[in-house]
């Protein structure tokens, strides 16, 4: 067939065909490498929970009547929800930016706001898809109960919201893929690794504690974890407040950026 | 009818480097026009910033009567640009590339005629399922123009189109440009190929160091700089002084000569007969656009 197809499934009206035209294309290009953006993170997470609960699991107990693989689980859920989220947004700017190609989507009459809106939901769907695979996965593993979904889903919105704009400053920022790496291996992981993942910051010394608290990525996890056992270790209307706030804050500062230009338009 | 690009005093400064002087340029919807320039005479950063690429240090564009900054959606809406470099989006087939750039316009379904369209009239149509990264040099420069089409824009800005094009996709590239300029759209073309700017083009604008320095139509250009150049073949002589000024080019014994009269064709030759050098080959033809673009932009 060499005549394109005149059946369309999804009626968008022409005003806002740019801005989904682009999101379309964000999720069509993490979706073609799925097995790079969606499989091989999932496979990364469960390699994780397999050797954590395999070590700690009897010898580690977070809160009374949970398990310590059932602690687990919602934190590497969450962890890999926020990588996956910054993943997406930094790597289609940086491959963009270096190819490129760029260019297409710059020459076009798409506003600012619609540019940070498609990269946006780009990189929450690419989150919510790596979470919600890990979850399906580790039902099979372990018995998880949920006491406030509501919960979930603003922790994972947020929180994917929050990571996939600070993505898209460091995809604007970078020139290199080395420049990427720095945001990658020196701001990502350690402040995902250090959150509380894979303990209660309860067991760290108070000093490490209070250093704790200044780690955002401490609030998405514990709050995400509410949602599931309805116990953490700060409030999660706290930690809501706080996610929210540093959400719009960058999302003000992304904005600002797209409408000058910076580092995209001379 | 507001013309297809205004251009009203463009300056731009990169630091120290003051890259366009206040260039003042005004094209009308229809026309074929041609942007000629030596490599940093400013005429992608011209257009780099007629496409919101790069912002002006003073002065404004027009996109028929749309400002380029204030007015950018309008403006781009009417603008098709062919970047210069052969960048491309390696996760991609061909028509899927063409769809997301109608469709970053506004474009839906309803844009899949004029999409075939495209790929017939650019050789593409058999590579309409295959993947962007697999495409030859020639066939990613094809679909890099196809893209620009995809939102049928009045106005086409093709920088240096034909760059490592053969000359079979050349031939076919321009059929369907100047089919397109019959339909009503504007074209203004950046080339190194003169012939094709002389061949394809009505008016012609030279830039030199950011600055337009010839602006007219092309018949007009060939007969205000160009005259005749007439080729002869010495061999391995010393010309006479008195003729030096008339000499454009000098190879291997055959030297050409700008001529801006007939009358001019007795001087060389009295000159040669005077120094006792003999004529062993003579052309008188006309000049072309490089000629006009040598004696313009040549001498740097």
């Amino acid at each position: 067939m060499t005549k394109a197809s005149k059946v369309s499934l999804i009626k968008i009206s022409p005003r806002f065909r740019g801005p989904w035209t682009l999101l379309k294309k964000e999720m069509l290009r993490f979706w073609r490498v799925g097995f790079q953006t969606v499989a091989a993170p999932v496979i990364t997470a469960l390699l994780y929970l397999l050797i954590f609960s395999h070590v700690l699991a009897g010898h580690v107990q977070v809160y009374q009547d949970v398990p310590y693989t059932a602690f687990l689980i919602p934190g590497l859920i969450m962890m890999s929800v926020l990588q996956n989220a910054f993943a997406n947004s930094s790597s289609s700017l940086i491959q963009s930016k270096v190819m490129g190609n760029l260019i297409f989507v710059l020459l076009t009459p798409l506003t600012h706001f619609e540019f940070f809106f498609a990269f946006l939901c780009a990189a929450i769907i690419r989150g919510l898809v790596v979470g919600l695979c890990i979850y399906l996965v580790a039902m099979w593993v372990v018995d998880i109960h949920v006491i406030h979904p509501w919960m979930i889903i603003a922790f994972a919105l947020l929180g994917s919201a929050l990571l996939g704009t600070f993505g898209i400053i460091a995809g604007i920022w970078a020139d290199r893929f080395d420049q990427m790496a720095v945001f990658q291996n020196f701001i990502i992981m350690p402040l995902s690794f250090l959150s509380g993942v894979f303990y209660s910051i309860h067991s760290l010394p108070p000093f490490w504690q209070k250093v704790s608290q200044l780690n955002p990525f401490f609030y998405m996890i514990d709050g995400f974890r509410y949602g599931f056992f309805g116990q953490g270790d700060i409030s999660p209307l706290i930690s809501l407040c706080i996610v929210g706030t540093s959400f719009l804050v960058l999302a003000l500062v992304t904005l600002k950026m797209l409408k000058s230009g910076y580092k995209l338009r001379v | 009818m507001n013309p297809a690009i205004k251009i009203n005093n463009i300056h731009k400064h990169f630091g120290d480097l003051h890259a366009l002087k206040g260039i003042d340029l005004t094209i009308e919807q229809g026309e074929f026009f041609a942007l000629l320039g030596p490599n940093g005479a400013g005429k992608s950063t011209l257009i780099s910033i007629l496409a919101g690429l790069i912002k002006p240090s003073a002065g404004a564009i027009s996109v028929m009567g749309f400002d380029v900054v204030s007015q950018y959606q309008k403006a781009r809406q009417l603008l098709g640009i062919v970047p210069q470099e052969l960048v491309f989006d390696p996760f991609f087939n061909v028509r899927e590339m063409l769809r997301f750039q109608a469709g970053y316009f506004g474009h839906g379904p309803e844009n899949d005629d004029w999409v075939d369209e495209v790929l017939e009239g650019l050789g593409l149509a058999d590579k309409a399922h295959t993947n962007m990264r697999k495409l030859s040099g020639g066939m990613k420069r094809r679909a890099l123009i196809a893209q620009a089409l995809a939102h049928k824009p009045p106005v086409i800005v093709l920088d240096e189109p034909t760059a490592g094009v053969d000359v079979e996709l050349r031939q076919m590239l321009w059929e369907f440009i100047k089919k397109l300029n019959r339909d009503g759209h504007t074209i203004i073309l950046t080339t190194h190929y003169l012939e094709e700017a002389e061949a394809l083009c009505s008016r012609v604008g030279m830039m030199k160091q950011g600055e337009i320095v010839a602006l007219d139509s092309t018949a007009n250009l060939l007969n205000k700089f160009a005259g005749k150049k007439l080729r002869l073949t010495l061999g391995d002589v010393f010309l006479p002084t008195e003729i030096h000024s008339l000499l454009r080019g000098q190879e291997k014994g055959v030297f050409t000569f700008a001529l801006s009269d007939m009358a001019q064709i007795e001087l060389v030759l009295s000159a040669l007969r005077t120094a006792n050098i003999k004529v062993i080959d003579m052309q008188l033809n006309e000049a072309d656009l490089e000629d006009v673009f040598l004696s313009l932009v040549g001498q740097q």
